[in-house]
């Protein structure tokens, strides 16, 4: 039974490698996801961000943006989880006096 | 100084640096905008320096800084302020989230938008300081009088 479980993650690991080969090297200008316009014909959103994200908010950090004006529904889902473990810990372990 | 634990050396430590690592929270919760920083991080410096001073002085004299009985309520109302600004966002004619659309008087555009985003890591800086100072409290046992 080691003997499979040793041999199954060799190969997902040999598979894996494979896969990462295909990747394009960081920052590569031809890549599909630093074009203007995607393979598929639609705009590609990083090239976006980085055209109007001062222009629509007058704030120099473009991850700030990001983060809380573009994808700010996202954000509000962090915070949704951070006070839902916080109302975790509150009906688990707080202790009525 | 009068002294309210065993240790002078340490309660007297924490009660100077406590306030330096929290200045650094509002810092880098300003700092946001410009650089690396926001909302979660400073909140988390925020906590540190009152956990830190839960820690040196016991959970019953740090109680004048933070109370136990109002981190959730404040953690609540951090997350609340958040999806306020995007609800009244709705309510102004825009989608959920568009700052663009805030009724502020006197500002409109890309510096309505500045101030929106500003506002939103306001209500993460407050859910995630006292959220973190709430769980610290609940797995403690604190929060109801006679603990320490």
């Amino acid at each position: 039974m080691k003997a499979f479980q040793f041999l199954l993650l060799a190969v997902l690991t040999v598979f894996l490698f494979y896969t990462v080969m295909d990747m394009p090297p960081r920052g590569d200008l031809d890549a599909p996801a630093s074009q203007i316009v995607s393979p598929a014909d639609s705009q590609v959103a990083g090239a976006y961000y980085i055209k109007y994200a001062y222009k629509d908010t007058h704030t120099p950090n473009m991850v700030c943006v990001v983060l809380a004006d573009y994808r700010s529904v996202d954000t509000l889902g962090e915070v949704v989880v951070v006070f839902a473990g916080v109302m975790t810990c509150f009906f688990i372990l707080r202790r009525r006096p | 100084m009068i002294t309210q634990t065993q240790s002078p050396i340490i309660e007297i430590a924490a009660r100077g640096l406590a306030p330096f690592i929290q200045l650094l929270g509002i810092y880098v919760f300003f700092h946001g905008h410009y650089g690396p920083g926001g909302g979660f991080q400073g909140g988390v410096l925020l906590a540190a320096g009152v956990l830190l001073l839960r820690m040196s002085m016991g959970s019953v004299h740090s109680q004048a800084h933070v109370s136990s009985k109002k981190t959730v309520a404040l953690c609540a109302l951090g997350a609340f302020i958040f999806a306020a600004t995007g609800i009244i966002a709705i309510l102004g004619g825009g989608e959920f989230m568009d700052y663009h659309y805030l009724p502020v008087p006197f500002l409109e555009g890309p510096d309505l938008r500045y101030y929106g985003i500003l506002f939103v890591e306001l209500g993460i800086t407050m859910a995630v300081m006292t959220g973190l100072v709430a769980i610290y409290d609940d797995v403690l046992g604190i929060g109801h009088a006679g603990t320490n």
